[in-house]
């Protein structure tokens, strides 16, 4: 089972040394111990650019899908026996990257 | 057998095996929602039959059996058992037999309802419906919400439990305690929204509610039978409960504790309330350190221990109220405290307490009753009469209303 693990960025801003030492640690540890599949950085949205091409033509908006204080700046996929497991180990995860984090497990 | 007594075995029987067979079902199929409709099924099957078949001998056994089929059964019809379904099933640890101790089918799914990945009211919700065996309809009507929201909002717990995999087992013991904390909080909501009914239109005391959290409390109190905090919230329930119908007057008015009748007071409800706390004072004793629910029991041990309010053992309660504050220094503890500090040292002293959590309790309805009773003592009778309007204007129970109420005419 997999979950989307996803970091929430409440206007803390980009992260610190400090934070990107202990996010290490922390993947290192879910290297280690078979829980991880992917995660990547993603920063502020503000350079993001939305396609609708559902109509006859494709139509380009610059700016992210929704506008909000919050966004997502970060993400783990995390390979999990069950919610138990990958929210001890989100618990983790929040406190390696001090900041807020989604768990949703894919369909 | 008559009618009315199959009628009344299958009453008792719902209480008994309801959440069992629930549990077992669960278990099996791996699934919440195929578990409590072929439950449902199976004592809508028993409510037919038994009246012409008479009680089967093991009435357990026959539901389990009877819901296990109807499972299957609509499996069959759905034919919907896929791969993809497959996966979705809930999550079990290892197999009972691996297990240490036998272990009640039951707790899987008290935890399961209570996991801390699901909101407050939907633990609620979901325990009353899955372990407590209540209908959506009278869950709805419990914590006056529409039939359809409340269906809508158990339906999704059980789709959140699926699809997230919130797995169907008894935390480790590392997490138990706080585990066991979430579930007593859900019992603990019950049992006070029935002992202090909100909404203008309801029954200031729900008497089924507070019934189903002690019975739910009595399960768990078998199940976890060395956990002080379980025996000490059952307890706690048992000696509120035993002043139930000395609380409210035949006019509908609450009647504080100070007033109230005592000889009224149930004595078999009291006597098992008091002997749970004595056995946790004994672990107590034992160097155990006690939690709030075990604090809060003790205060009502002394309470009830009281044959009249002029002997009450204030210098005790008042001890109590330290040690939990130290454990909780919230401010209703902090106000609750107060009210002991009154009666030792004066309700001068205790207004300073009271007036000092202004900023944190001024929506708080039994902040201004509290703050109104003392000014009453002090004879300040504007001040009061002024903590008494708010404390009116904010009280939610019409039996606490009437009572204000009463109190405000009887100032100067």
């Amino acid at each position: 089972m997999q979950y989307l693990v996803s970091v929430i960025d409440d206007g803390t801003g980009p992260d610190t040394p400090t934070e990107d030492a202990a996010i290490d640690v922390f993947n290192d540890r879910l290297r280690a111990e078979g829980y991880w599949v992917f995660a990547g950085g993603l920063g502020s949205p503000d350079p993001a650019t939305v396609i609708d091409n559902r109509g006859e033509q494709a139509v380009i908006t610059d700016g992210p899908f929704v506008e909000s204080k919050e966004y997502v700046a970060g993400f783990w996929i995390i390979e999990a026996p069950d919610l138990d497991v990958v929210l001890k180990l989100a618990t983790e995860g929040s406190k390696a990257c001090n900041r807020k984090i989604e768990v949703r497990p894919f369909l | 057998m008559s009618v009315v007594d199959v009628r009344e075995a299958i009453t008792r029987v719902h209480h008994e095996e309801w959440a069992r067979v629930v549990a077992s079902l669960a278990r099996r199929f791996g699934d919440l929602d195929i578990a409590e409709e072929a439950a449902a099924e199976a004592f809508a099957a028993a409510v037919e039959r038994w009246p012409a078949d008479g009680v089967p001998p093991n009435p357990g056994g026959w539901l389990t059996t009877t819901a296990k089929h109807k499972a299957i059964d609509r499996l069959r019809r759905e034919n919907r058992r896929d791969d993809k379904q497959k996966e979705a099933q809930m999550v079990y640890d290892d197999p009972p037999e691996h297990l240490g101790a036998v272990e009640d089918e039951r707790l899987r799914l008290i935890f399961t309802c209570c996991h801390p990945a699901l909101a407050m009211e939907t633990r609620v919700a979901l325990t009353l419906r899955m372990v407590g065996g209540l209908t959506v309809p009278e869950i709805a009507r419990a914590f006056l919400v529409s039939e359809t929201a409340m269906g809508r909002r158990i339906t999704r717990a059980k789709d959140k439990i699926k699809t997230a995999r919130i797995p169907y087992r008894v935390p480790s013991a590392e997490d138990l305690p706080a585990r066991v904390c979430g579930v007593l909080a859900v019992l603990f909501l019950v049992f006070n929204e029935g002992y202090l009914a909100s909404g203008s239109d309801t029954d200031p005391v729900r008497h089924d509610l507070t019934a189903e959290a002690i019975r739910l409390t009595r399960l768990i109190r078998a199940l976890l039978p060395h956990d002080g905090e379980v025996a000490g919230l059952l307890a706690l329930m048992l000696l509120t409960e035993a002043r139930r119908t000395a609380r409210v007057s035949a006019l509908g008015e609450l009647v504080a504790l100070d007033e109230q009748d005592r000889g009224a007071w149930d004595a078999a409800l009291i006597a098992e309330g008091q002997r749970l706390v004595r056995e946790r004072l004994a672990a107590a004793a034992a160097g155990v350190a006690p939690g709030r629910y075990q604090i809060l029991a003790a205060i009502n041990a002394v309470h009830t221990s009281a044959g009249d309010v002029r002997d009450t053992d204030w210098s005790q309660v008042l001890a109590l109220y330290d040690q939990l504050v130290r454990l909780d220094p919230s401010p209703i503890i902090v106000l609750n405290r107060a009210v002991a500090v009154a009666e030792l040292d004066g309700p001068y002293v205790a207004l300073a307490t009271v007036d000092s959590l202004e900023d944190k309790l001024g929506g708080y309805h039994a902040y201004h009753a509290t703050r109104a009773h003392l000014l009453r003592r002090l004879g300040c009778s504007q001040e009061s009469r002024a903590a008494y309007d708010k404390a009116i204007e904010l009280a939610g129970n019409t039996a606490e209303t009437a009572y204000l109420t009463r109190r405000r005419e009887q100032l100067g």
